[in-house]
């Protein structure tokens, strides 16, 4: 019997594993180093909140695993001997392998910051993570203050957690303002005036310059690159993005680049190895994606995908029009195609926005200036049907298209008080245009493209 | 504000202490001529009861009602062991004359039942006497201070959005010492409530001006419990109207189930009473009105003119017309989570500890079989209840109708619906009653899986799978299973409360009504993953 070899416990892993042996009876092996059984990593800062209990962050019962024939296998791998098809662990044990796949995710990035490994100094993506912030925050009087690097989806997450306990936050952000890499700024000035709503000391345009120790070698202060600002905490969060985990595999002979080379059948350049989820690079970017994403769902898409290539339905690897969501403490947002900030939106693209005058609540939609056609859409504090997206963006729907069925997008809980007539006469006015807003209808929602 | 927080707590605290204070106070005795006029009117033949009685509790003695419910049942107890002596011994003569006169003598009744009869009119004291001010110290204080409690949140809790910071480590509401310690309080109080009213007589003295204001008479134990249903239920809607301020769903439900709670569970039955018809729940449908087709009731609705023929219709509608028609629309969520009663109480008291009911596969399985177990049970018991009603036969098959409906009475509705179903709150969740026990949800529940237009739609593939949802369920299903695959969530035991859609923090799950068809959606390959889905299938 074939035996796969799954490195990583992450969403890559056990859903390529979940889908392998739906599709097959083959031996199937996860080791993860991290945790004895899968959790969900985003569910992790609602443990420190006291949301959830770990438990929680589990999709599947201990007994899940057993039953389902899936090995689990506790151990770091060290290194992969794909000569003679085993992974070698940290204690020279060995495991042999049929077909590889590698889902080890990411690592926290660090910059080489003076202080960065001192103790208090951490991350926030792994299980041992959470410990430490529990053993280093869990209060407000053994933490008086946190200073967090890096103004990303995680950062916030972890000024969020720390707010929870009622521990004092300094944010420091890179930017000019919060995410505008990836936001407009009308979004990323919401959420900038929503974090210090929050009490959190937001700065921006600032960089770390170094952490400082106490004499026990645990942090005491940090230094503010810009002004020399000396700043006293306890904790250091270092959020400034993530990395393939991809160390142990160096000398294998697997051709790497940032993360394990891919091609679009998520194959690496040696056979029987393949690699997916976090770690993994294309060769080639499929379309406006970056070449690695370390996203959730494309995480999982990998996974299905692999597994019927390795099931013998050999499956290319084509995520379908991006689409992403996050929560920024209160607001939730919710993005379908692709909208860019003005930083990096390409010349033939334009916006329309619009903003709720007092609620944390606006939109942006994205549109090729010259045809009319409809690129994406950013929404805040409005939820969006993913469905009815996916089919405009498939169908090359114009703006106008969109907007007059915007109500059959809407995916907010009953009886919430809807903006579509808003959104539609400000696009009216400021285009001279005529468009009638439709009134949702079921038959459309449901219907195929 | 924390102040205000923390001096709303003392006071409700202070107001608990001397609402179970109150059970100790005061004493019990009757004169002579009272307990004459007493037995008198219930027709007593016992010439010892009369006796026994007297030396029990026509005395200057102050005793509490520990010593007087003691006296009392005892007093009984004499009187009936006289007479089940006597029955033995003529029995064993064969004297069937004298045996067949005893039984006459006998009194029946449960013995606290006896006893609260008596305690009702022989109190003296802090809480017959000084209504008024007792109410203040007990239900007063206690919500005053509750309301001081909860109202500072508005500015504590920060801006509106999930505030479930902390639930996990508080010991209220992770099944710690507070937790454990309201367990103990609710069981107790439902235990005393059920099976030991005379034991809260006091509690019952400090509603008496109110009943009497509504009802015309004199308050009973369920006049007190439906009181306190009803102020615990809007103390506790000042919380959920704070705690989700920005979601107008769960504004609207909790309006709705407080509406339906005071109005037509509490007011206007009394008001019936009043008018000298009979106490009906309108929106109490069977089968989890589980009394309505027995004997005593239908025989009471048929006397009561017209007014009784319409309940009588009204309740079946209810029942095989308007339930179902309702569910396929809206899904049980209208019933559930929207009028009922014990769903109201679930949703504004139970609300606290909806993380706690149980999400594992074996919960699930145990669920189905105790729910359905219950509905078999019911309509088994309700089919014995209309031959007895229409042929006059007290069994069927050598089992007593009686026999059958006092047992589901006690196990069902007294200790599952009540000790279990409320008292298991802060441990097994709210809901237990709705999830394991509710005959009617189990039918409502049919209705939804098979014939619905309700369905909780997931929203393509945008779930993280962090499980808020499944936490947070009351009623335990593992929405996350079927959110990370990207199917809607078409379960019979879905109250629709609307809390996962609310929790969800990537904007997933919503309640809706829509077409039938492709409500149940299985998904091989979730939305995003361009995978040819024709030949995916084909290729199986």
């Amino acid at each position: 019997m074939e035996h796969i070899v799954i490195i990583g416990n992450g969403i890559s892993g056990v859903t390529a594993a979940r889908h392998i042996r739906k599709l097959s009876d083959k031996k199937i092996t996860i080791i993860s180093a991290e945790t004895e059984f899968f959790f969900s990593r985003t569910a992790l800062m609602y443990v420190y909140m006291g949301h959830m209990k770990f438990e929680h962050t589990q999709p599947y019962e201990n007994w899940f695993w057993e039953k389902n024939n899936i090995n689990l296998k506790k151990g770091f791998v060290s290194s992969i001997n794909s000569e003679e098809k085993n992974v070698v662990f940290s204690d020279n044990t060995k495991l042999s392998y049929d077909k590889l796949i590698i889902a080890t995710g990411s690592k926290p990035n660090k910059f080489g910051w003076p202080g960065q490994d001192l103790d208090g100094v951490m991350g926030m993506y792994h299980k041992q993570d959470l410990e430490n912030l529990e053993k280093y925050a869990p209060d407000n009087k053994t933490c008086k203050r946190a200073v967090i690097v890096g103004g990303g989806l995680i950062g916030i997450e972890l000024a969020e957690m720390l707010r929870s306990r009622k521990i004092p936050v300094t944010f420091l952000v890179r930017e000019t303002s919060f995410w505008n890499g990836v936001l407009p700024a009308q979004e990323s000035e919401l959420i900038n005036n929503h974090i210090k709503e929050h009490h959190i000391d937001l700065r921006l345009s600032t960089n770390l310059k170094e952490i400082k120790a106490d004499e026990n070698g645990r942090v005491k202060s940090v230094i503010i690159e810009e002004t020399g600002e000396e700043i006293a905490c306890d904790v250091v969060g270092l959020t400034a993005g993530v990395t393939p985990n991809i160390d142990f595999i160096k000398n294998s002979g697997i051709e790497l680049g940032r993360g394990v080379k891919v091609n679009r059948f998520l194959e690496t350049n040696t056979k029987d190895v393949y690699a997916i989820g976090d770690c993994a690079e294309q060769h080639d970017a499929i379309g406006q994606r970056r070449n690695i994403e370390a996203v959730w769902y494309t995480g999982r898409m990998m996974g299905e995908t692999l597994a019927q290539t390795i099931c013998g339905n050999k499956t290319e690897y084509k995520p379908g029009h991006w689409f992403n969501s996050a929560k920024f403490l209160d607001i939730e947002y919710q993005t379908y195609g692709w909208v860019f900030s003005e930083r990096s939106k390409k010349e033939n693209e334009a916006y329309f926005q619009w903003q709720h005058p007092k609620d944390n609540k606006c939109i942006t939609i994205s549109f090729d200036k010259n045809t009319n056609t409809f690129l994406g859409i950013n929404t805040f504090g409005i939820r969006m049907r993913h469905e009815i997206f996916d089919k405009w963006l498939t169908e090359k729907r114009s703006i106008e298209h969109v907007l007059e069925y915007l109500s059959d997008a809407n995916f907010d809980p009953e009886f919430y008080k809807l903006h579509e007539a808003e959104i539609v006469a400000k696009f009216n006015k400021e285009n001279n245009a005529t468009i009638q807003l439709k009134k949702k209808s079921w038959k459309r929602i449901f219907s195929k493209s | 504000m924390k102040f205000i927080k923390q001096t709303g707590l003392v006071l409700f605290l202070l107001g608990l202490f001397i609402f179970i204070a109150t059970i100790f106070t005061g004493s019990f005795s009757l004169t002579q001529s009272e307990l004459d006029t007493y037995i008198s009117e219930k027709g007593y033949k016992s010439e010892l009861i009369k006796e026994e009685l007297s030396k029990a509790i026509v005395t200057s003695e102050n005793l509490n009602i520990f010593q007087f419910s003691s006296k009392v049942r005892g007093a009984f107890d004499k009187s009936n062991n006289h007479y089940d002596a006597l029955i033995a011994k003529y029995d064993a003569e064969k004297n069937w004359d004298k045996k067949g006169a005893q039984f006459q003598y006998k009194i029946y009744g449960k013995p606290h039942s006896l006893s609260f009869e008596l305690a009702k009119k022989a109190g003296k004291g802090f809480a017959p006497e000084n209504t008024g001010l007792a109410w203040f110290l007990t239900f007063g204080l206690g919500i005053l201070g509750a309301l001081l409690f909860i109202i500072p949140d508005v500015v504590l809790l920060g801006k509106p959005g999930i505030k479930n910071d902390g639930i996990f480590l508080n010991a209220a509401t992770n099944r710690g010492w507070i937790g454990w310690f309201a367990f103990v309080f609710l069981v107790t109080f439902y235990i005393l409530l059920y099976f030991m009213p005379d034991l809260i007589v006091n509690w019952v003295y400090l509603v008496d001006p109110i009943s009497k204001s509504i009802s015309g008479n004199a308050a009973s134990q369920w006049f007190l419990y439906g009181f306190l249903y009803c102020v615990v239920m809007t103390v506790m809607a000042v919380r959920m109207y704070i705690k989700y301020r920005h979601n107008k769903y769960q504004i609207l439900r909790t309006t709705s189930v407080l509406f339906f709670q005071i109005v037509f569970a509490f007011l206007i039955p009394e008001i019936l009473v009043r008018f000298e018809k009979p106490w009906y729940d309108f929106k109490n449908a069977f089968p989890l009105d589980y009394d309505f087709f027995f004997k005593w009731n239908l025989d009471e609705l048929l006397s009561s003119g017209g007014f009784g023929l319409f309940i009588l219709v009204w309740g079946v509608v209810l029942t095989i017309v308007v339930v179902p028609v309702m569910v396929y629309f809206f899904g049980k969520r209208w019933y559930c989570s929207w009028v009922c009663g014990c769903g109201g109480l679930a949703e504004t008291l139970g609300d606290p500890y909806r993380q706690n009911s149980s999400k594992t596969l074996l919960s699930w399985r145990v669920e189905r079989i105790v729910i359905h177990s219950v509905l078999v049970f019911v309509l088994v018991m309700t089919g014995f209840a209309l031959y007895t009603f229409f042929s006059g036969a007290d069994q069927v098959i050598g089992i007593k109708t009686q026999t059958i409906q006092d047992i589901y009475g006690f196990l069902i509705g007294a200790v599952f619906a009540g000790v279990i179903g409320t008292g298991f709150y802060p441990i097994f969740g709210n809901r237990v009653w709705c999830r394991f026990g509710c005959p009617l949800a189990a039918y409502l529940g049919f209705i939804q899986r098979f014939k619905s237009r309700f369905r909780i739609t997931t929203n393509g593939g945008q779930c993280i799978s962090c499980g808020n949802c499944s936490t947070y369920c009351e009623q335990g299903i593992d929405v996350r299973a079927y959110a990370q695959k990207g199917e809607n969530i078409v379960r019979s035991s879905c109250v629709g409360c609307g809390v996962c859609s609310a929790v969800c923090p990537r904007g997933v799950l919503k309640l809706e009504n829509g077409p039938e068809e492709g409500r149940i959606n299985p998904t091989d390959v979730l939305l995003g993953n361009d995978v040819d889905l024709m030949e995916l299938v084909n290729n199986k």
